[in-house]
């Protein structure tokens, strides 16, 4: 059964036609685990997103094979999706993005696929300064 | 997420991570998620609710060290 309906479709289809380049979603799984019913519903969901346009790729890894990757990437949970585009900019999602996290999702490939933001230059100016690495994590619930 | 997510585009530095709280309870509880959205930057700096770009920026520039905590 799609978790997207027709107007959610036609919905992100025109979100996404405001992409500039190609974009991988690189989607973390584990058949094997307590967390194996969600992994099934996230990768579905990232299958649906991807046929959506022609810009998204789509690679789906295993936690527990393809370790080398996880730590690579820094994925140490399932479910987990990775956005990239002309580079690894950082951008992760921990379980599946539903309500304003799929907006999310989907504002993160459009984004990635120009790597343009929209941030004030100030802020732009503050970040490309910083001499530390920054590690956000933003809690969200489905609403 | 989508401040966090531009920030993490416009800088190497910046990593950005959702996490959906109620399939990582653990992880949520860890880190003493009451109500969301709650960022924790560089595990050191935390807010609950969405902050304006140049507040959540002073955040990011505390967590850094670059600001007073």
């Amino acid at each position: 059964m799609p978790l997207l309906n027709d107007r959610d479709r036609e919905a992100v289809r025109t979100e996404l036609a405001k992409m500039r380049g190609p974009v991988k979603l690189v989607v973390f799984s584990q058949a094997l685990s307590s967390t194996a019913d969600l992994c099934q519903q996230n990768e579905a969901l990232v299958r649906e997103v991807a046929e959506l346009s022609d810009q998204i790729t789509v690679e789906v890894l295993n936690l527990a094979i393809d370790r080398d990757r996880a730590e690579a990437y820094g994925v140490a949970d399932v479910p987990a999706i990775v956005v990239e585009g002309a580079r690894d900019y950082g951008i992760r999602f921990l379980g599946i993005p539903s309500g304003y996290e799929f907006s999310n999702l989907i504002d993160s490939m459009i984004v990635a696929s120009s790597g343009e933001t929209s941030l004030s230059d100030a802020t732009k100016t503050s970040l490309q300064a910083l001499e530390t690495d920054i590690d956000i994590k933003v809690f969200s619930t489905p609403t | 997420m989508r401040l966090a997510q531009h920030m993490a585009v416009a800088s190497d530095r910046v990593r950005a991570t959702a996490i959906e709280a109620t399939e990582f309870p653990e992880l949520s509880r860890s880190y003493r998620v009451q109500a969301v959205p709650k960022i924790v930057i560089n595990d050191r700096v935390q807010f609950e609710g969405a902050l304006p770009e140049a507040q959540f920026l002073d955040a990011v520039l505390r967590a850094a060290g670059s600001g007073s905590s």
